[in-house]
Formats: C-alpha cells, sequence, structure tokens
C-alpha cells in the first residue's frame, strides 16, 4: 500500500448546519479496486462529488498524485485523470453512442474545433472511438439513438464515455443501479477485466458484488468512516454490522 | 456500409432539399408581382430566429431579450447611416462585432444560470436596454427612434430601389453568408459540444469541456448574427425605431422559431415565412383583433405541434420514404 | 406630511396589490413547476368583473370583490382541469409560450367586448378623497388597500401554517413526489390552490383598476412587475412574495419620485443583480 494514488485529509463536508462526514481520511492505493460501501445518507455520492470538484469541500484536503486540488476544477481533475460516472444516467438523448463516444475523445484531445467533415478523417479518433465501443459490447448499435438503447446497455456507456478519458482513477457512482441482480453481475464481470489496471473506485450497495470485486472496502456511516480494509476483515467486523444493522 | 467515416460525411454534407431551398428563395425574386418588402422581411426575421436557434436549439438556453442584439445591430446601422458612414458592408461588419462583443459579456452573466433566474436575467438586461432607449431621447430620438439615416449604395454599384429589389437581394445574400457561418458551426465539434451540453452538463464537465466558454461563445456568435439582422432591417427600411429591440421582438422571435422548429437552423426560415405571412394576412382581415390568432396560433402549436414544422415535415417524409423502401436505418439526424 | 413616509405609504399600499396579483403564482409555480403567465389576465379579468358588476347591475364596490374572486376562481379552475394540467411537467418554454398565447387572447377578447380604452371606476364616498391618521394625511383609498391586504396576507400565512389543507399543500411544495406517495390527493390539492390563486389575482386586479388603470393592456403593463415578485421572492414562499412586493413598490414610487428620469430601470437592474446573487429567490430553497 505504498503508492497512494488519491486521499482525503480531514475531510469535511456540510450543507449548512448537516454535517454529511468530519475529520474523514480516505486513501486509495493505485490499481486496486476499491468499493465504498454504507447506509443511504452515509455521504457516498458526496464523496465522490468532492474528490471530482463538483462540490466543495467545507474543510479538509483532496490529494491526488501527492499534489493537493481543492482548488482545481472539474475539468482540471478530469484532465489530470480523475473521472466519475453517475448514478442516473447522465448520457446524451439525442445523440447516438458513436457521436458521443466521438464527442469524448474530441473533448479529451481538446483540439481545436474541427468540422464533421474533417472528424470524418481523423481515422485514428474514429478507430478509436469504434474499439471502445466495440470492447464493451455496443459495436451493434453504434448509430442507434442512445434513448433507444437497452437500459443496460446505457449504463455500459455511460461507463465507456468516462473511460474514454483514460482515466487514472475513475469512479463509478452504483453502476448496477436499476439493473437486475444478474445483469449486476454481468455488468460487473465485464467491467472488471475491462478496467484491469485502472485503479477504480465504486460505490456500491449489493454485498455480493462487493465482497466479490473489490480489494479493498471502506465503510461510511452518518458523520465519517467506520472502517477502511481488506473484504474478509470487513464482512466479520462488529461495527459494521452495527451500522447495517442500526442496532 | 455505414462506417463511422460515412457516417460523419453524411452529417455534413450538403442535402439536396437544401439546396433547393436556397434556389427557391432566388427564384423568388423573379416571380411577377411578388411582395418583395414583405419577402425582405421574412429573410430578416429568418435570419434572426436562426440566431436564437444557435443558442435555444442547439444549446437550450431559452432567452426572453434577444432582440436586445438585434436592437443594437439596428441602431449601430442607424447611427452610422445618419453620421455620413453610409457604407452598408462594412456597417454590417461594426454591427456584428458591437452585438458580439456585448454577447460575449451577457453570455459570461447568465452562463451558470437556469430556469426561472435565467429568464428574468434575460428579460431583465432587455428591459433595461429598451427602457434606456426610450428615455435617452436626445440621444436616441426616444420613441421616434432614428432619422435621416441614409444608406449609400451596395458594393457602390446597387441603391436600394422604391421596390426593394436591392434589399431583397442584398438581405438574402448576407443571410445566406450567414447561414453557411452557422451551419459550419453547428457541423463541427463545437456544434456537438453545444448539443451535449443541452442534453447534460455535469456528463459535459466530466468529459473536461469548457461548459461555461462555451455558452459565451454560442452567445457572442448568436448575438453578432442578430445584430446583422438589425442592421439589415436598419439599412433596407433606412430607419430605426425602438421597437427593434422591445420585449415585444424577443417574444415574437422566439414564436417564430417555436413555430419553424428548433435546432434545424432552417426553422427560423419557415417560421417566419408562415408568421409574416399569417401576420400580414390577419391583420389585413382585422386590424384590431388580429393577436387573438397570433394567441390561438401559439397555443394550437404547442399543444399540437411542439416539434414544429420543419421537424413535423422531416418525420413525414421519413416514412414516405420508408414506404418506398429506400430507407435504410434513420440515423439520429434530429440534433444535427 | 413628509415625502419619505407619504412614499413609504404609496409604495407599501402599490406593493401589497402586486402580492394580491402575484402569490397565487408563487405558490402553484413552486408546487409544480408551471409558469403561468396568464396569472396577469386573470387578474385583468378580475378588474372587468368589477367594472361591470358595478356600471351594469349597480353591484356595491364592496360586494364585487368577492364577485372577482369568485368569478375568476372559476375560470382559473376550468382553464386548469381542461388545458394547464396536459402541461405539467413540460419544460419552461412550452409553458411560457402556452400561456403567453392565452395572454394575446385574452387581451383581443377583452378589447372586442369593452374596446380599448381605459375604464372610469366609481369609488364609494367613503374610499375617495383623504383622511386624517395619526398626524398623517392619507388617501383614504390606500388605507383600504393596506388594511385588505394585510388581512388577506395574515389569513394566507395562518391557512397555509396552521390548518391542514395549508400543511398539506406545503407538503407539495416540499415535496410533490413523496407527498403523493404519503396517500394525499395532490391533484385535488392543486386544483384547489391553483383556483385559490387564480381568485387572487382577480382579487387584486379588482381592487386595483382603481389605481393602476384598467385596459386591454394591463396584462402586458404588469406582466414584468408580477413576475419580478415571484422570482425575488422565491418560488412557493408566501413570505417572500410579501417582501418582494412590499420592496418592488416602494423601489418603484421611491425611484420614480427621485430619479424620474431613470424611472423602471431601477427595479429592472435590482431584479438582474438579484437573479445573479441568488437565482432561486431572496427566500427560495431548493427542493
Amino acid at each position: 500500500m505504498s503508492d497512494i494514488v488519491l486521499e482525503t485529509r480531514d475531510l469535511r463536508k456540510a450543507f449548512g448546519g448537516l454535517v454529511v462526514f468530519d475529520r474523514l481520511n480516505f486513501t486509495l492505493a493505485r490499481g486496486e479496486r476499491h468499493a465504498i460501501i454504507g447506509p443511504n445518507g452515509a455521504g457516498k455520492s458526496t464523496f465522490v462529488s468532492l474528490v471530482t470538484g463538483l462540490l466543495q469541500p467545507t474543510a479538509g484536503e483532496i490529494v491526488f498524485n501527492g499534489k493537493v486540488v481543492n482548488g482545481q476544477t472539474p475539468q482540471e481533475r478530469v484532465k489530470a485523470g480523475l473521472v466519475r460516472t453517475f448514478q442516473i444516467n447522465t448520457l446524451f438523448a439525442s445523440l447516438n453512442p458513436l457521436e458521443s463516444v466521438a464527442l469524448a475523445l474530441l473533448e479529451r484531445e481538446g483540439r481545436a474545433k474541427p468540422s464533421l467533415a474533417k472528424v470524418a478523417r481523423e481515422s485514428a479518433l474514429l478507430d478509436e472511438a469504434e474499439a471502445l465501443l466495440a470492447k464493451f459490447g455496443l459495436a451493434g448499435e453504434l448509430l442507434t439513438p442512445t434513448n433507444m438503447l437497452a437500459y443496460g446497455m446505457q449504463r455500459l456507456l455511460e461507463v465507456v464515455m468516462a473511460f474514454a478519458m483514460r482515466p487514472q482513477v475513475l469512479l463509478l457512482d452504483e453502476p448496477a443501479a436499476g439493473l437486475s441482480t444478474h445483469q449486476g453481475h454481468e455488468l460487473f464481470a465485464q467491467l472488471a477485466t475491462l478496467t484491469a489496471g485502472t485503479t477504480v473506485l465504486f460505490i456500491e450497495h449489493d454485498m455480493n458484488l462487493v465482497f466479490r470485486y473489490a480489494e479493498r472496502v471502506s465503510v461510511f456511516a452518518a458523520g465519517g468512516m467506520v472502517m477502511q480494509d481488506i473484504p474478509e476483515k470487513v464482512r466479520g467486523d462488529a461495527r459494521v454490522r452495527e451500522v447495517y444493522l442500526g442496532a | 456500409m455505414n462506417t463511422p467515416t460515412a457516417y460523419f460525411e453524411g452529417l455534413a454534407r450538403w442535402k439536396p432539399l437544401e439546396i433547393v431551398f436556397w434556389l427557391v428563395l432566388v427564384g423568388l425574386f423573379f416571380v411577377p408581382g411578388v411582395n418583395l418588402p414583405l419577402l425582405s422581411q421574412i429573410i430578416i426575421w429568418g435570419l434572426f430566429a436562426m440566431s436564437l436557434d444557435l443558442l435555444l436549439g442547439y444549446r437550450g438556453i431559452l432567452t426572453m431579450g434577444h432582440a436586445a442584439f438585434f436592437g443594437i445591430g439596428a441602431y449601430t446601422a442607424g447611427y452610422l447611416g445618419k453620421f455620413g458612414w453610409t457604407e452598408p458592408i462594412s456597417a454590417l461588419f461594426l454591427a456584428a462585432a458591437i452585438a458580439a462583443a456585448v454577447g460575449l459579456l451577457a453570455g459570461r452573466l447568465v452562463r451558470s444560470l437556469g430556469g426561472i433566474a435565467l429568464l428574468m436575467v434575460t428579460l431583465g438586461l432587455n428591459l433595461i436596454l429598451y427602457d434606456f432607449v426610450l428615455r435617452s431621447t436626445e440621444l436616441t430620438g426616444g420613441d421616434d427612434g432614428l432619422q435621416g439615416v441614409v444608406i449609400g449604395q451596395v458594393l457602390g454599384m446597387f441603391k436600394f430601389d422604391l421596390y426593394g429589389k436591392t434589399a431583397y437581394l442584398y438581405s438574402l445574400a448576407v443571410a445566406f453568408l450567414m447561414f453557411l457561418i452557422a451551419r459550419a458551426l453547428v457541423k463541427s465539434s463545437f456544434g456537438l459540444a453545444l448539443l451535449g451540453a443541452r442534453e447534460n452538463i455535469p456528463r459535459m464537465i466530466m468529459l473536461g469541456a469548457p461548459v461555461g466558454k462555451d455558452v459565451s461563445a454560442a452567445f457572442a456568435i448568436a448575438a453578432a448574427m442578430a445584430g446583422v439582422a438589425g442592421a439589415l432591417l436598419t439599412q433596407t427600411i433606412q430607419s430605426v425605431s425602438p421597437d427593434a429591440l422591445s420585449f415585444q421582438r424577443s417574444a415574437d422571435v422566439l414564436v417564430i422559431l417555436i413555430l419553424g422548429g428548433t435546432a434545424r437552423l432552417y426553422g427560423g426560415f419557415v417560421g417566419a415565412f408562415v408568421f409574416l405571412f399569417l401576420r400580414d394576412w390577419l391583420a389585413q382581415l382585422n386590424p384590431v383583433y388580429w393577436y387573438f390568432w397570433i394567441g390561438l396560433l401559439l397555443v394550437v402549436v404547442v399543444a399540437f405541434f411542439r416539434k414544429g414544422i420543419v421537424p413535423s415535415l422531416g418525420v413525414l417524409f421519413t416514412r414516405m420514404q420508408k414506404k418506398r423502401g429506400t430507407d435504410e436505418r434513420t440515423p439520429n439526424r434530429a440534433a444535427l | 406630511m413628509s415625502s419619505v413616509a407619504s412614499i413609504l405609504f404609496n409604495g407599501i399600499s402599490y406593493g401589497v396589490l402586486l402580492f394580491i396579483m402575484s402569490v397565487g403564482l408563487s405558490v402553484t409555480m413552486g408546487m409544480m413547476n408551471f409558469v403561468n403567465l396568464a396569472q396577469v389576465s386573470f387578474s385583468m379579468l378580475g378588474g372587468y368583473v368589477m367594472v361591470v358588476a358595478m356600471q351594469k347591475f349597480g353591484v356595491p364596490f364592496l360586494w364585487t370583490l368577492p364577485l372577482a374572486f369568485i368569478l375568476v376562481g372559476v375560470v382559473s379552475i376550468v382553464l386548469e382541469r381542461l388545458l394547464f394540467r396536459f402541461f405539467y411537467g413540460t419544460d419552461d418554454l412550452t409553458q411560457v409560450l402556452l400561456t403567453i398565447g392565452l395572454v394575446f387572447m385574452s387581451i383581443a377578447i377583452v378589447t372586442y367586448f369593452w374596446g380599448g380604452t381605459y375604464q372610469r371606476v366609481n369609488m364609494p364616498e367613503w374610499l375617495t378623497g383623504q383622511q386624517e391618521l395619526g398626524g398623517f394625511i392619507l388617501e383614504r383609498y390606500r388605507i383600504f388597500l393596506v388594511v385588505v391586504g394585510g388581512l388577506l396576507a395574515f389569513l394566507l400565512v395562518f391557512g397555509l401554517e396552521r390548518t391542514n389543507f395549508g400543511a398539506m399543500v406545503r407538503a407539495c411544495v416540499d415535496n410533490r413526489r413523496a407527498a403523493n406517495a404519503c396517500g394525499l390527493n395532490t391533484d385535488l390539492i392543486f386544483a384547489v390552490t391553483f383556483a385559490v390563486g387564480g381568485g387572487l389575482a382577480g382579487l387584486g386586479g379588482a381592487m386595483s383598476a382603481n389605481l393602476l388603470g384598467l385596459d386591454p393592456n394591463f396584462p402586458l403593463r404588469y406582466l414584468v412587475y408580477v413576475l419580478i415578485v415571484v422570482s425575488i421572492g422565491g418560488m412557493g414562499t408566501i413570505g417572500g412574495s410579501l417582501i418582494a412586493a412590499l420592496a418592488l413598490g416602494i423601489a418603484d414610487v421611491a425611484g420614480k419620485y427621485y430619479f424620474p428620469s431613470i424611472g423602471g430601470f431601477f427595479i429592472y437592474i435590482v431584479t438582474v443583480v438579484v437573479m445573479l446573487c441568488r437565482p432561486l429567490g431572496l427566500l427560495g430553497r431548493r427542493a
């Protein structure tokens, strides 16, 4: 655990008088697959928003690759390699997957705005878009309007768009939300192979998925982090049971 | 074979109907007895509505103050003509530049707003400008507008004539050039980014896209085009009235665009055609109550043809193609 | 009487009118997110109900007020059931266009029946002239406005905070789906609220005809004011609407008195600044 890619130091977030968490010290090791669990309202999604810069912390530091990133915009963090997905689909309903991923790649490259006629001749970029979509099983749906895609495919497209940014750390906020248990397992199995080599932090409610795919687990409960450890230890911990059973 | 390359080429390519559209506008000039001054108005309103389309249709920004930019262009051209700068084309450039500068500022101001706040700020800014123009009678002529606007010959060759021949061809040429710019813009990665932000801002942020800057840029470009439309109006009728930047005009251009259909570029022109002809006709039928019919038209359009004329025709067209079996798989070109 | 006190008084009485005309819109917008620009047409209608009842049927002024409230309330609930409810959940633009279309139609209809000129309003004797009150000489009609307005504001706040129905309305404003899930008949609650809000707009119109003038362009003249009250106050807050309406009334009267050359300018600038700093309004909260 020597190579820490992301950590928070005494992180605090309050909305008015409501403290979501306080003195949160979280570490993420490079290359690991890490899960955040905890009951509703424990601040899991808030945490992801803080890390990616969509929300500002009340106090404390967010450190990415050894650098404090508190002052950076979400866009700057994306360029640095910190990318998230959302619990609810955040797709482009009237664009098709090909256009969506091409847009993602164009924004990643950040070149002067080329015309679509020019884009058509950018074979490297188009090949990459096609390959990415194919890798996630969307090769047959390049030109299907996004809002016509099956829900499971939409969840995958959500991940593809984040993955297209070549993230160092990929934060997945309940990637299996809205999927059946079976579909959820399928998705996670796919993600495990597809994102091999990328550091992945994911929020998930289904404990079976968490204990099967996470290498380490952080448990959030109202006010802060209860513990952070390997799944076997988390599973047997009395405090965690208490959090979930509300005893 | 629909490869990605072929797909993007297809998006950028000119469709036959587009060429027909512009040829028809040229052809109208040669129809005997046609009402050229009304047609010029339609072209100008169409250009104005197209500029709004860049904001509303492609970026989803509901602005209630777009007439402010139209008015800035109209007054710029008016002042130039009044104080001896009679060359029209350079005046268009200046009108565009000033409107763009104001648009950039306005975009900077409103780019993080949405909903009612956005509506109120754009409306408020429009009202402030209108109030200012009405009250500064010495500077702007107040209610009477600018008098004694002189416009020289186009390219030093074509005089603005009583029949509106020069005015029509001049407006059409300028509108076509503006259309080419708007088309290039929409069919580029910038246009794709605008659509993306229209659909989902958080996602665009997570693609590292400069969402705010894009809004400012879109505002500046849309304002410049609205300014050109305003300047065209001044030059073709050789006077300016404060109506050019009234809230009524902001509302009318919105109606025109919705009537024609958003995110189509052509929607504004088609909407202007229908709206102005209808207005002309209804006002002749009854000069007092014609607004009843405009109101009813709005309610009916919103209730039954929310997409507007061009998209509804588009749907019809693809259906017909399907029947003939020539349609393979209609990619979603709605947005582009 | 000092000019400051008189400006304050005139501003407050004007603000009271704005409050009565816009409070219904504020609550329904907070509840359903429905932008109903035709609210100002309801006010105009109330004004014409008052004028016609007085002139054609000789109804005493005081009785025309409940009449305006009830008739306009009925009209608004009919519109809500037949038209508006199909547009809940559509985007702002659709609602703005739909209701501005209705405003245009209402202007033409009123012109058709009663002509395009200003209506003469004959107030009963006891409401005209001036009255000395605590060392100040005040217009009787404005005293009447402030008293009635104060009473209404009290009733509304009391009704919303203390009654069962008020609690249901607040629940709907806070979270419609949750209220629905808890077994509240949100459809009915909304229809009733809409009717009361529309009726109040009509009442406000009837009360304002004497002071603001009544002609077919009334809606367009006061649309912006009503929108300012709703947006600055914060949608769905009665207290916010009251504060915003009074502040707007005072600012408008004072601005026109002290800076006649900039006049309406001032309130527009304040509106823009408030909206930029607090997009949800002074008392607005994010649901």
